[in-house]
């Protein structure tokens, strides 16, 4: 996994997604979800180009279910951008590149 | 012959595309792959895969992407993240407009696949990522002990209602006729499957709930009776659709809206190829669209050939 992204769970969502500072894109995926597998190489790439801005992290919804289920998550893969502790935008399932790019450099 | 910027442009990376550039790459052609979301097309939101010979065990379809994708990669396949808005392919070099530029090729393979077709039903959109999923393999897990409908009654829908059986407690399985069109080991398996309940000659005609999906409504279409269900999700397999959107009115056709190729996968342009899913083929599998995208690339190299002459 990349280093750019941070692993958080149940326990680290607030302190890590809520209190950041930064704008916080959290990947919700699980290890059996294959559309998760395939996006995880885009969100590594965009990690990289806007790292500096954003605060990438993705969550395991296998091994944190609260989280997932705090946020009504049915489909995985879910993208949701955070900004102040608040719910910015949501993307569920696989989108182009573009849609990802523009959702993060509305902030 | 013309300068162009590519002599082969393949359109679309599912495994058709990917078995074209495969081709193309270890020819030694000037290609380029363009895939507008990720490679591996449908075969990403596949579960298990029991039909594609030489994985003795049946193979997950992510699995099988990553390890076509690390095929192509080996030889140096130009696979690029980007989406085709148009073609223009009356001359001999055709233009091909992506999101950011346009570039020129002398041969283009079609391989932009379907997608899962959509009932058109209130409330799917609405729902879609809440309750309503397309695929078993990701979502599945998240109804478990739940009630769950599914509509279809093909391969796809038949191998994925036996898959969510493991986590939720009960599949109402929707199909509009009165027997299951899957392969036959599939209808045994799912016939004997005490959790599914078949719904027969039903159609879904609505989905509703607060902030999820609670309950869908159902028609029988042979005595009229409607009811409702309380379900926590609904899956849809009724069909696929050609992603054909950007070819307008480019190569033909058919009534259906696949693209028409003849046995060398040539379209009505001549050095216009189209392979996989997209094309009126009469059987849309891993393995027949393996096929078409060998040929492709072989048919592509001999026309790039001809006219280099």
């Amino acid at each position: 996994m990349a280093k750019d992204i941070l692993e958080i769970g149940d326990s680290s969502f607030d302190a890590e997604v809520l209190q950041s500072e930064k704008p916080v894109l959290v990947d919700f995926w699980a290890p059996w979800c294959g559309p998760c597998r395939a996006i995880a190489p885009m969100v590594e790439e965009l990690a990289a180009a806007f790292g500096d801005k954003v605060k990438f992290a993705k969550c395991n919804v296998d091994e944190n279910p609260a989280t997932p289920s705090k946020f009504g998550i049915k489909s995985i893969p879910t993208l949701i951008f955070f900004n102040q502790g608040k719910v910015l935008d949501k993307i569920v399932g696989i989108v182009p590149k573009s849609q990802l790019e523009e959702m993060i450099t509305k902030v | 012959m013309k300068e162009a910027d590519y002599e082969l442009v393949i359109i679309g990376g599912g495994p058709a595309g990917l078995t074209a550039g495969l081709y193309a790459a270890r020819a030694k052609l000037n290609v380029i792959l363009i895939e507008k979301l990720v490679p591996g097309g449908q075969v990403v939101i596949s579960g298990w895969i029991e039909n594609y010979p030489g994985f003795p065990e049946g193979v997950s379809g992510p699995d099988l992407v990553q390890k076509i994708t690390e095929q192509v990669k080996r030889f140096d396949l130009n696979i690029e993240s980007n989406e085709v808005v148009s073609m223009d392919l009356f001359e001999p070099v055709k233009k091909i407009t992506l999101s950011d530029r346009t570039i020129s090729t002398h041969t283009v393979i079609i391989a932009t696949g379907a997608s899962p077709k959509k009932l058109g039903v209130p409330g799917e959109e609405n729902f879609y990522g809440k309750g309503v999923s397309f695929c078993a393999t990701c979502d599945g897990p998240f109804f478990k002990d739940s009630v769950v409908a599914t509509v279809g009654g093909g391969n796809t829908a038949v191998q994925e209602s036996l898959f969510l059986t493991k986590f939720a407690k009960k599949v109402y399985l929707i199909h509009r006729r009165d027997k299951l069109r899957a392969d036959a080991i599939l209808q045994e398996r799912a016939l004997a499957n005490n959790k599914i309940e078949f719904l027969w000659d039903s159609v879904l005609t609505g989905i509703n709930g607060l902030t999820h999906v609670e309950k869908i409504s159902v028609q029988n279409i042979k005595t009229g009776d409607k009811k409702e269900l309380p379900v926590d999700g609904c899956f849809m397999w009724v069909g696929i659709v050609p992603n054909t959107h950007f070819i307008a009115d480019t190569v033909k056709l058919d009534e259906y809206g696949f693209v028409i190729a003849d046995l060398n996968m040539e379209t009505s342009v001549p050095g216009v190829f189209a392979v996989g899913d997209v094309r009126n083929t009469p059987l849309r599998q891993i393995a027949t669209a393996i096929g078409d995208g060998a040929i492709a690339a072989i048919t592509a190299e001999n026309y790039i050939e001809n006219i280099k002459k």
